[in-house]
């Protein structure tokens, strides 16, 4: 897939939490095709303190409006200097970056998208795809309380929505992986985007009820091209770069202890 | 318009703008961003002459102005380049540059032997630098002794243009780079990554796997401009000017400084089109200042 650098104009923001940020990117040309899984290396104007790009994962890719979303998490310097975007900004994007996820193996196929915490926004676009496409995604979303809960109007629309939240203020209580609805559905595979742990328990038990699953990584990145080898994580073929041949990954590929 | 053609030794460069090794992949990495014609010279990544795993994850943590990173010379080793990269990239009209490390001279002599044998790459970069590696890599780079002992068995198994990428992690950088000349290098390049370390506060650890890593982008410009400066008083080989550069105006200090081409690593994570950008940006401060070839301002501030 050829990838571009471009100037995009930020054509709204928006504020699902005080934490999050909602930046809907468009443009004059229509923008590039871009696959589900896919990111961005966002540079960040007006911090001195953030000297690299960012890597943001694509929320959601509209060709009919010519629209791009980065869903942010403010977590430090750089992604609150995002979070002071105007409309009419513009926003630099080397991309589209990296692998994606799978695309529909078979019609009909029940695929579980699991998110946690921002891990979420590649998911919305997936569930997009996959509806699209003749699959049946069914999403399972962890959080810690129900304000840290995002997008979850539009993960309705597409399909079922099952939710899990640390203090119980939506959905069941706990964890992802303590969802009753995994002991009583079956799923033909996974894919996940979240924090590690959270990853790695989705992973153990996709492991034991042998369902195939992936996940998707966010190591720390410089380049975002496969050419500077920071990104790498351990897989059964050596050092391999996230950025690159990821960011989603079998289970199977990694050498995670599960 | 000005003349950008510059010489580095036996090779002579369109402009004085390559790309640093291991910033820049094998040059196709970038190609959708930038036509990879249109640079003087590719140093590719890092070759040993095994294959190499490198250092654990984490290997980059970003600084005021800059990074570090402990990659640890990941490769798969030199045949596999000549396999399997140098066919890709024989046909690009540029000088594509072979960056060579070892664990010893033998290592050093029998990589750069074989790359020797590939018609379309006129010339390597011998990494005598790098802080990443326990075993090798900088260890030869900070004794003039280590660094002769090297550049003398590569010299030997070598017949094109030898560059010695030097360490600015050292007491006297022009007392290597002597050696080195003395050794039978025909240029030198300068400076390779300063050593540094980031702490956790919270884990109470270094960040980096291995603990140190090598800082790079804007933050070392000063120190490396510094390095060239004092090296070009001191050898008659040419220089290859790099360490922080971002734009065009950093390229023009290190021309004066006395480097006769230059290399852009870091920025190329900022923006992967700026090599051409530096050297558009040379021709036009050329210009505006009266200048006919980039050659005029080759070491005028020394
Ligand atoms: C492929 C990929 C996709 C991503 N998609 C999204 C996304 O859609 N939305 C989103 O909000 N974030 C996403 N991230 C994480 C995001 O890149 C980081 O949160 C961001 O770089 C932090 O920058 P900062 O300057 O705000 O924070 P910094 O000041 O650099 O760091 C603040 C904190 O964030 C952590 N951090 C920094 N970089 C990363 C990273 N690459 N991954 C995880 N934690 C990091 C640091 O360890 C630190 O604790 C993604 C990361 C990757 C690699
Ligand atoms: C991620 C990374 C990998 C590097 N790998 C190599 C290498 O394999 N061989 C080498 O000689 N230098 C290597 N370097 C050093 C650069 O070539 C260059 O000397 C240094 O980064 C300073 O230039 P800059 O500030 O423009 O990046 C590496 C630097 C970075 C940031
Ligand atoms: S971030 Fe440079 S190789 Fe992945």
């Amino acid at each position: 897939m050829k990838k571009y650098i471009k100037d995009l104009t930020v054509a709204a923001v928006e504020y699902p939490h005080s934490r999050y940020v909602l930046i809907k990117l468009t443009d004059a040309e229509p923008l590039p095709e871009v696959a589900p899984g896919q990111f961005v290396e966002v540079k960040v104007e007006g911090s001195p303190a953030t000297f690299l790009r960012r890597p943001i994962s694509i929320n959601y890719y509209d060709k009919a409006t010519n629209q791009l979303w980065l869903l942010v998490a403010m977590v430090g310097e750089g992604t609150r200097t995002l979070g002071t975007l105007k409309a009419g900004d513009k926003l630099n994007l080397v991309f589209p970056l990296g692998n994606g996820f799978s695309p529909v193996q078979k019609a009909g196929e029940k695929v579980l998208l699991v998110g946690g915490g921002v891990g979420v926004a590649p998911l919305l676009q997936y569930g997009r795809y996959l509806k699209e496409n003749g699959a049946h995604p069914v999403f399972l979303l962890g959080a810690r309380t129900s304000a840290d809960l995002l997008e979850l109007d539009l993960f309705r629309a597409i399909s079922d929505v099952y939710i899990t939240t640390e203090d119980a203020s939506e959905g069941e209580k706990g964890f992802v992986t303590q969802h009753s609805v995994l002991q009583t559905d079956k799923f033909d595979r996974i894919s996940v985007c979240g924090p590690k742990p959270m990853m790695v328990s989705v992973a153990r038990y996709a492991k034991q009820t042998a369902t195939p699953c992936e996940v998707s990584l966010e190591n720390m990145m410089a380049c975002g091209l496969g050419a500077c080898l920071c990104c790498v994580e351990k897989t059964v073929k050596g050092n391999v770069c996230v950025c690159k041949e990821g960011p989603v990954f079998d289970i199977n590929d990694l050498t995670w202890n599960l | 318009m000005a003349d950008l053609t510059t010489k580095l030794a036996g090779i002579t460069l369109k402009n004085p703008v390559m790309t640093a090794s291991g910033t820049f992949g094998y040059g196709v990495e970038f190609a959708d961003f930038v036509n990879l014609e249109d640079i003087g010279g590719i140093i590719v990544k890092g070759t040993t002459l095994n294959p190499r795993e490198g250092n654990d994850y984490p290997r980059m943590v970003e600084t005021a102005s800059g990074m570090l990173n402990c990659v640890g010379l990941q490769n798969k080793g030199v045949d596999y380049f000549c396999k399997n990269i140098y066919p890709q990239t024989k046909d690009i009209n540029t000088n594509m540059i072979v960056n060579v490390s070892g664990s010893c001279p033998e290592d050093y002599a029998e990589c750069a032997a074989r790359i020797n044998e590939l018609d379309n790459i006129p010339a390597i970069e011998l990494n005598i630098s790098c802080p990443n590696v326990r075993q090798g890599g900088m260890a030869f780079g900070v004794t003039t002794d280590g660094a002769a002992s090297v550049v003398k068995a590569v010299r030997e198994a070598y017949k094109k243009t030898l560059i010695v990428k030097l360490s600015p992690n050292v007491t006297s950088i022009t007392d290597i780079a002597l050696a080195v000349q003395d050794a039978g290098a025909d240029a030198v390049s300068l400076i390779n990554t300063l050593m540094g370390m980031v702490i956790d506060i919270e884990k109470r650890k270094p960040i980096l796997s291995i603990g140190t890593g090598g800082m790079s982008g804007p933050a070392v410009k000063p120190v490396a401009v510094r390095c060239v400066y004092q090296v070009a008083k001191a050898v008659n080989v040419p220089i290859v000017g790099l360490g922080g550069i971002m734009n065009a105006h950093d390229a023009i200090e290190f021309l004066l400084a006395g480097a006769s081409a230059i290399e852009i690593g870091t920025a190329n994570f900022v923006d992967p089109a700026i090599t051409v950008k530096v050297a558009q940006g040379i021709s036009e401060w050329l210009d505006n200042h009266g200048c006919k070839s980039v050659s005029e301002i080759i070491g005028q501030a020394l």
